[in-house]
């Protein structure tokens, strides 16, 4: 019987933990799930906290009622990976042997290595800070508004224009967009990732007056004065600051050794094993995969791990890779979404937003518990 | 992938699709010091106009690039 231990129970490590169990017999494998809190947590409501339009309650399950029964759930974090001697480390000293590893803890906020950020910024991605900004944005009574990027990588490349286009429509509804001012800061050539849809963001921004500055990475918060500076020399005064925090990877990749210079695992593109050690598979945002970090990435990185590992075991061939496949949802306030869809060989569609796209993000939003982590899609 | 070489930082960005190149470079900038010289190796073609135009709006200077058969070299110096 192959011992298998993932590590991590967000929605990858908790897909491939279900697929497994569904589609292996009993004797085939053991599967250990690790995870810090045994809490799942449904990252994309985030910023409906902040906007008042979810509850956090709503957005963290237990863990243990979304995964199968067959699987062994261990509460805690793992501190060392030994990939030589096939163990992992948990930090109240105990070891996990494995014959596979699936490595899924997603990425890390380090809001440290901004100077300022911790006391100047607000951010929308965990649920503690998400609660704060929709204070901050309840007492707000008008000003400038900046919304910022501190680096890239980062989880959900649409959400900081989503961000700017949802507080546009929370400031129309409030009364006080006409006292507002709302600046966004993209670190790149252009103020969306993606360059297909770019020009239909920058057409939206123009329209909803969502004033831009590319180029603008940030080199650090000045508390006192209000003001974020860049490494290109800018400065820009701000009464409220919106910034997605910098990111990195796993700190056990990282403190293993195992991770590049952003900590990210150096993963291959289509079969999601380690580059460096095989028996080691890798899913979602903890990854170096060229692809938007995202739960939709994951979602689909796990079907292509689970069925990687099950051929594994049976000394098969996998029928399936990873074939860069995501999908995202950008909310763009108004009753309206966009929806793009895309992966290594096609590039995005550009599409108006519409009702529709924002019915399938909020039916998402709602169905997700029922269908997603348990592997029904 | 950087590698220190006598004089200079060279960071291998072949591989990595825009914006990829031009963030390893914000990168290099950013742990730097005045004056020194960075390399950035790009096989995509965005970096031809994005790294030029930050290097621009950021201060410093392009002092050379190189096209080689599949890939662009960049040398930049840090100015301030």
């Amino acid at each position: 019987m192959k011992k298998i231990v993932i590590l991590g129970g967000g929605v990858g490590g908790t897909i491939v933990a279900n697929l497994l169990v569904k589609r292996l017999r009993g004797k085939e494998a053991d599967i250990t799930l690790v995870d810090k809190t045994g809490e799942h947590v449904y990252q994309p409501g985030f910023v409906y906290v902040a906007f008042g339009k979810a509850k956090p309650e709503y957005l963290a399950r237990d863990e243990r009622r979304l995964l199968r029964k067959a699987v062994n759930l261990v509460q805690g974090t793992a501190t060392h990976i030994d990939p030589l001697n096939h163990k992992v480390h948990l930090g109240h000293g105990r070891i996990l042997d494995y014959d596979y590893l699936v490595i899924a803890l997603g990425a890390r906020l380090v809001p440290d290595e901004i100077p300022g950020f911790q006391e100047g910024a607000h951010h929308f991605h965990s649920l503690d800070a998400a609660v704060r900004l929709r204070e901050a944005l309840e007492s707000f009574k008008g000003g400038r508004v900046v919304v910022a990027v501190a680096s890239v990588p980062y989880k959900c490349p649409p959400a900081p224009a989503e961000a700017a286009l949802l507080l546009d429509y929370y400031f129309t509804k409030k009364g006080i967009r006409d006292m507002t001012d709302i600046e966004f800061l993209s670190p790149l050539s252009r103020v969306f990732p993606l360059e297909p849809i770019n020009p239909v963001i920058e057409r939206m921004f123009a329209e909803h007056n969502i004033r831009s500055t590319i180029f603008f990475n940030v080199l650090s918060v000045d508390v006192q004065n209000k003001v974020v500076e860049s490494i290109e020399g800018e400065k820009m005064p701000y009464d409220l600051l919106v910034m997605v925090p910098p990111h990195r990877g796993a700190k056990v990749v990282e403190d293993s050794g195992l991770g590049d210079r952003g900590g990210w695992l150096p993963t291959d593109k289509r079969t999601l094993r380690s580059k460096a050690h095989p028996e080691i598979f890798a899913v979602g945002d903890c990854t170096d995969v060229p692809v938007s970090k995202s739960g939709a990435a994951a979602h689909f990185q796990a079907k292509v791990v689970a069925e990687g590992l099950i051929a594994e075991i049976r000394g098969q061939k996998p029928r399936f890779q990873y074939d860069g496949r995501v999908m995202c949802y950008l909310d763009a306030g108004y009753h309206k979404a966009l929806v793009m869809s895309f992966d290594y060989e096609h590039p995005p569609e550009a599409h108006d937003p519409g009702l529709k796209a924002w019915l399938g993000k909020h039916f998402l939003n709602k169905a997700y518990w029922a269908i997603i982590p348990k592997g029904r899609a | 992938m950087a590698v220190a070489t006598r004089d200079r930082i060279v960071l291998d960005a072949r591989g990595s699709f825009c914006p990829g190149p031009l963030m390893e470079l914000i990168r290099g900038i950013r742990q730097a010091r005045v004056g020194e010289e960075l390399e950035v190796w790009s096989s995509d073609q965005g970096s031809r106009k994005d790294i030029p135009f930050w290097i621009q709006k950021a201060g410093h200077e392009l002092a050379g690039v190189f096209e080689k058969s599949n890939y662009t070299r960049f040398v930049v110096r840090k100015l301030r």
